[in-house]
């Protein structure tokens, strides 16, 4: 029998990026340091700094939202701030004020708001955003399961499944 | 909006209006009634502006919708409200312009002006409003686009179906609607759509 376990471990390479599932909901806020896919339902606010937030079709986001790029193709209904980009896909429904430096809209989404588009200062040198502090952890060992599938987010407040 | 329904594009002397009304500016904030639509929100942010989109159809149908008639509906105080709280629920003068395109003609008389006096509220001195209104008399039902920008005169016009209007106007009925405004300009096309421009 062998004995080499090399197919269990775990590495973080091996998985593929950050997702809370459809059938989980949370309330609280969100912070994530890597790219993140939310199928779920979440009553708060969800933040990631640098990089790229995917509402998924079953998604539904009562929340503020700000984030490096935003894919929309379930629900929101709160602000939603881009860095870079946003695109509300067909069948997606955002309702809250945009503010982005782009913006795409498919035929059939729903959008009511308003569409501030934030041009880029030439002037100023690029800087280096400071590393923002994970927030506290979870407080349900639901939440730290959920918590565990996404290493480098970090959430505070109430998760249902 | 109609399964292959191909759109049509046509020139609009009243756009063209609006568009002269604010150049030379920018940072100003736009009202669209015509919904979510990259065509719009990219012509009027490239000129520098904000936008506030909003499908006043689709809250038409929310708020009048369903049950009963559409129009008889329109006499119930707590579906005007909630059409006028989720349609003109801003603050005074917080708009520099309003795209209304051909919706204020699917309102009945009391939610009529009770909306046009919404939008003066909310517009500021010397903004323009953009309306279209169908010309043809005796039609039962008139048909209903989504109104996109192609250029600062021409429209493209996607067909959403057919709804019957209100009530018909003509231009002494048009002056009397917006009789709190500065003034009010025509252009009638001969496509039976009366394009009219009318300054706060």
């Amino acid at each position: 029998m062998s004995t080499a376990p090399a197919t269990s471990h775990y590495s973080p390479e091996m998985r593929g990026p950050a997702v809370i599932g459809k059938s989980v909901m949370i309330k609280g806020q969100i912070f994530s340091r890597e790219d993140l896919t939310i199928d779920g339902e979440i009553d708060g606010s969800v933040e990631l700094q640098e990089h790229r937030l995917t509402v998924g079709p079953h998604g539904k986001l009562q929340a503020g939202v700000k984030a490096r790029e935003i894919v929309v193709l379930g629900t929101i209904h709160g602000n939603v701030e881009a860095s870079d980009k946003i695109d509300i896909r067909k069948d997606a429904k955002l309702v809250g004020d945009i503010k982005t430096a782009r913006i795409v809209i498919e035929d059939g989404a729903y959008f009511k708001g308003s569409i501030d588009i934030a041009r880029p200062e030439i002037s100023k040198p690029a800087a280096v955003p400071a590393p923002k502090p994970a927030v506290a952890a979870p407080a349900s060992p639901a939440a730290n399961a959920a918590a565990a599938s996404a290493p480098s987010s970090a959430l505070s407040g109430e998760l249902k499944r | 909006m109609a399964s292959g329904a191909q759109p049509q594009t046509r020139a609009s002397n009243g756009l063209d209006q609006f568009f002269s009304s604010i150049q030379d500016q920018d940072n100003l904030s736009i009202l669209d009634f015509a919904g979510a639509s990259q065509a719009n929100v990219s012509f009027i942010t490239t000129l520098g502006h904000r936008i506030f989109s909003n499908d006043i159809l689709h809250t038409l149908d929310e708020a009048f919708g369903g049950d009963g008639d559409f129009v008889a509906n329109q006499a119930d105080p707590n579906k005007a409200d909630y059409f006028l709280r989720e349609s003109l629920d801003f603050p005074e003068r917080s708009f520099d312009g309003a795209l209304v395109w051909d919706t204020l003609q699917f309102l009945a008389p009391p939610l009529l002006q009770e909306t046009v006096d919404r939008l003066f509220h909310v517009l500021r001195p010397q903004s323009a409003l953009l309306a279209f209104f169908h010309a043809e008399e005796k039609a039962n039902q008139v048909p209903l686009y989504n109104y996109r920008i192609v250029e600062s005169k021409m429209l493209s016009l996607t067909p959403r179906g057919e709804r019957k209007p209100a009530q018909y106007f003509n231009n002494r009925s048009l002056e009397k609607l917006f009789q709190k405004f500065h003034s009010v300009k025509f252009f009638l096309t001969r496509d039976h759509l009366r394009e009219v421009i009318v300054r706060r």
